[in-house]
Formats: C-alpha cells, sequence, structure tokens
C-alpha cells in the first residue's frame, strides 16, 4: 500500500520541521545555529500555534540542549534537538552520555564544517567527528530522504534491541534552503507507524514513591566494560533493525531503504562510495559516462553507523578500483575518515579492488559533474594501467 | 569469597541502578586526617554538621547534640575543624592503627 500523503515543496529544514510536528515529541530542547536554526525556529511556531503538545525548551547552549534532552529521555519521554558544527561539537561530552545511557533521542543534524576558519557550509566534518559517539548515523541524499530517514529514526532508537541515540544528517544549504518536491507522509499514518514509545520498567520505576533510581553512576574498572560492551551488542543489533525497518517503511508508503544505494554498481569495473547530497550528483555522472560506454557505479552509504561492513564488502567485491569521496579531511596526513572504513572492509576480500581517497568540498566548496568525471577517469585510469600513482586526491582545491 | 559479579549480558541496562548504592561504596578509607571532637570546647552549634560535605558529622537532632563522625564516610577534608567557632575539633594524622 502506498502512502496517502500529498506532494508539497519543502526545504529539508522545513521537512525536518514537519516530521517533528508529525512525531510530536514530547520534548524539544534546542539552541540556534545556522544552518539549522530555522528547524527549531518552524517547530516553535507549532508550538506556539497548539500544532503539538510538545514541551519547548529553550536553552541557552548546545551542551544544555543535548542535556535536556537526556533528562527528558530518562523520564521517558521522546526527546529530539537539531544543530549543526559547532553546536554539534560543543554537545561532545553530553553525545558519550545520551549513547551509553541508552536513549533513544532523535537529532537533525544539517552538516556544515568545523571552524577554524569560521564557515557556515557544508562537509562531513562535524557529524564525521561523532562517529564513534555510540550514536546511530543515518545520511541523507535529497530531502525526501532527510524526512523519510527522521519518520524511521524514532523506530529504530526506540527499539528495545537498540536503545541508542539516532543522528539524521542533511547537507547544510545544498539541501536544507533548497526546495525539492516531496511527498509527505499523513500525520496519521505517522502516528501509526512510530506507535508509542515502548515503556521502560526500569525507568518507570523512578516515577513511584520511595523508590529511586539511579542513573549513570560512577562505574570503574569492574564495571565500565561491562556496560560498553552492551553498547556495543546494541549497536549491532541496529545492524538488523535497520533494514527491517526501512522494508517496513517501503511496504506501507513506497520508499525502501536499506544500508545503502547501489547505482549501477552491480556490472561496473570501478565505483565511487560517497555520502549526502553529492551522491545526487554522482548519478547523473554516472549516467553520462555510461552512455559513453564505461563503466562505472556508485555506492550511496545511508547507514555510517553502524557501518554495514560486510555488506559493503560483498558490494564493492568485484570491482577493479574503488574511488572513496571524503567530504571531511582526517588531517592525518593520508585520508578523510570514510576512506580507512572502505580499506578495512576490503582487506580480507580474496582478490580485492585498488581503493583511493578524494577529499572534496570543504567548507561548501562546489562539486560539479566535471569533478566526478575526472574521479571515474582517474579510477578508469588505475584499472587499466593496473597502477596507483597517488592514495589521496585533493578535488576542487586551487593548487 | 570473592563477589560474583555480573556479565554485559546479566547487568541492567545503561548503568541504571537501584538509588543509594553511594552507601556501599566507604570512601572514609580516602583519608589522611581525622577529625578529632574536644567535647568540653564545643557549643553544639551545628555549624560544623552543615558545613561537611559528605553527611559525616553525626547529631542528636531532638536533643541538639553533637553525637559524632561517621568515619566509613568522612574524607578528613578539614572543613569542619576550619569552621568551627570554638577551636572544638582538631585534625590529626591517621596512623592506620585506630579503626
Amino acid at each position: 500500500m502506498k502512502g496517502t500523503g500529498r506532494r508539497v515543496a519543502k526545504t529539508a529544514n522545513e521537512a525536518f520541521a514537519e516530521a517533528m510536528r508529525q512525531i510530536d515529541p514530547d520534548v524539544v530542547a534546542a539552541y540556534p545555529i545556522t544552518p539549522a536554526t530555522e528547524i527549531v525556529q518552524i517547530f516553535s511556531q507549532f508550538v506556539a500555534d497548539g500544532l503539538v503538545k510538545t514541551e519547548f525548551v529553550a536553552v541557552e547552549s548546545e551542551h544544555s540542549a543535548m542535556s535536556a534532552c537526556i533528562g527528558a529521555s530518562i523520564s521517558g519521554a521522546r526527546a529530539m534537538t537539531g544543530t549543526s558544527s559547532q553546536g554539534l561539537a560543543l554537545m561532545w561530552e553530553m553525545l558519550y552520555i545520551a549513547a551509553a545511557l541508552r536513549l533513544p533521542i532523535i537529532m537533525a543534524v544539517v552538516n556544515r564544517a568545523l571552524s577554524a576558519p569560521i564557515n557556515i557550509h557544508c562537509d562531513h566534518s562535524d557529524t564525521l567527528g561523532a562517529r564513534d559517539s555510540g550514536w546511530i548515523q543515518i545520511y541523507s541524499e535529497n530531502v525526501q530522504e532527510t524526512y523519510d530517514n527522521v519518520i524511521q529514526a524514532v523506530r529504530i532508537a526506540e527499539h528495545p534491541d537498540v536503545r541508542l541515540p539516532v543522528m539524521v544528517t542533511t547537507d547544510g544549504f545544498i539541501l536544507s534552503h533548497c526546495l525539492e518536491t516531496i511527498e509527505m507522509l499523513t500525520d496519521e499514518e505517522v502516528k501509526e507507524f512510530i506507535g508509542e514509545p515502548p515503556v521502560r520498567e526500569n525507568l518507570l520505576k523512578s516515577l513511584e514513591e520511595n523508590k529511586p533510581i539511579t542513573i549513570g553512576a560512577l562505574d570503574l574498572q569492574d564495571y565500565y566494560f561491562e556496560h560498553k560492551r552492551q553498547e556495543a551488542e546494541a549497536m549491532k543489533n541496529a545492524l538488523k533493525v535497520i533494514p527491517e525497518i526501512g522494508k517496513e517503511f517501503g511496504e506501507k508508503f513506497g520508499r525502501s531503504y536499506g544500508f545503502f544505494e547501489e547505482y549501477k554498481l552491480e556490472d561496473a569495473t570501478v565505483g565511487i562510495v560517497v555520502m549526502g547530497s553529492t551522491a545526487g550528483t554522482g548519478k547523473d555522472v554516472v549516467d553520462e559516462l555510461r552512455k559513453e560506454g564505461k563503466k562505472v557505479g556508485l555506492l550511496k552509504i545511508r547507514v555510517f553507523r553502524p557501518f554495514p561492513f560486510e555488506e559493503i564488502s560483498k558490494a564493492l567485491s568485484h570491482l577493479q578500483v574503488v574511488g572513496v569521496m571524503d567530504r571531511a579531511d582526517g588531517v592525518n596526513s593520508y585520508s578523510g575518515p570514510v576512506f580507512p572504513e572502505i580499506c578495512a572492509c576490503l582487506y580480507d576480500l580474496e582478490k580485492r579492488p585498488k581503493i583511493v581517497d578524494f577529499i572534496y568540498g570543504l567548507g561548501g566548496r562546489d562539486i560539479r559533474k566535471e569533478d566526478i568525471a575526472g574521479i571515474f577517469d582517474g579510477l578508469l585510469k588505475i584499472a587499466e594501467t593496473g597502477k596507483k600513482e597517488f592514495n589521496l586526491k585533493y578535488i576542487g582545491v586551487r593548487e | 569469597m570473592e563477589e560474583k559479579k555480573k556479565t554485559w549480558k546479566e547487568l541492567p541496562e545503561g548503568d541504571i541502578l537501584e538509588g543509594g548504592t553511594s552507601l556501599q561504596f566507604k570512601t572514609g578509607n580516602w583519608r589522611s586526617e581525622r577529625p578529632v571532637h574536644i567535647p568540653e570546647k564545643c557549643i553544639h552549634c551545628f555549624i560544623c554538621w552543615i558545613s561537611c560535605p559528605d553527611g559525616a558529622v553525626k547529631v542528636d537532632e531532638e536533643n541538639g547534640k553533637f553525637v559524632g563522625f561517621d568515619y566509613d564516610f568522612c574524607k578528613g577534608c578539614g572543613i569542619c575543624a576550619y569552621e568551627c567557632p570554638k577551636d572544638a575539633i582538631k585534625m590529626v594524622p591517621e596512623t592506620g592503627e585506630e579503626k
């Protein structure tokens, strides 16, 4: 059965806000930051207009925003927030606490470069820096995916086998401020899909008189490791839950989701790995090069945490050359943050592809079709000659 | 007998415990100096009781009397001795001999 929603023109920020209105969380605590400001600004209007029951907490910083969400979530409430870049950076210590306390908080993150130099435009350095914080990370190619991902995030986060916070990302300005026609679900469809948050007996006890609980107590050499092991298992469980929910979403509303999307990859000899809006540009380039008879393909990562190690390994195993496109620099002398992960999942293959990294688009630098075509040409040359003349190239920077 | 510690599969999820677990954690052994009460100087003003960051000063509320220190939790910070207006508390080095 397909959704009965309507087609509407929305920016990703508007889509985030609309999804939040339909989810109607118990608590939203947020502090404004470009380019994510609009999300909670629009949402606060929904609160003022009485369209949601949400308790909106206007806090004094992002650190407090995440802290307030943690407090709300501990009490069993559905809590959401939104931020970008420096805001996410300021939340840092609370990110780890939200995950380790197993709180299903949902956060909209509009990807923006980290300072310095100060910059408000898109790259992925903010969320990729938070890759080990214990949050599930779902990246969006366009506004439709941004919207769909938020709705699914609620189910993923609250699944009893998971109970981890989820950040859904969208590309700053490229998606956050650009109109796209999307299909929204009806309010009823969203309500039915997400359901009520599962009851957590151990938390409910805290509301009973004379039965206080302690959350986040000191946990030294003798128990900390066990609690981190639980968290690791929850992330592993998310590998099972995410595609199930993506499939259910597809069955109900016509748009299915997995860990990643393979675009003309099956019979390709070379392929790029990409996240976010660049995937859209990349697919256009694949189409054009295919017309010239070049066997090129693309893998778009949707779920970066948990990292679908075996699945990506399998999807790329037949390629001769893989090019990773990193919209962040690891500033480590050899690669961006996505590259080593792709290398790792290819390492044990009997016959593994050659692999190179391309760092692009920092601070919102435009990535053009010609740039991606150039990347593919470079990969095809490696396939042809069997020789790698570089491990890392910067794309679009003035040399 | 050694305490059987729970595995990660047996532990409650996400560091959520019953309340008041700090009572099981005797922090008194962190102490290098201990407060000693001098009864003849004490006026039972309770300034030590209100100043103690660990709730380790025991008082008899009904009779308004200082009772003693809870050495299970007193960390020996010396705030009580410093605040006492009558010098009725002195700090002495822990020798390890007293209980």
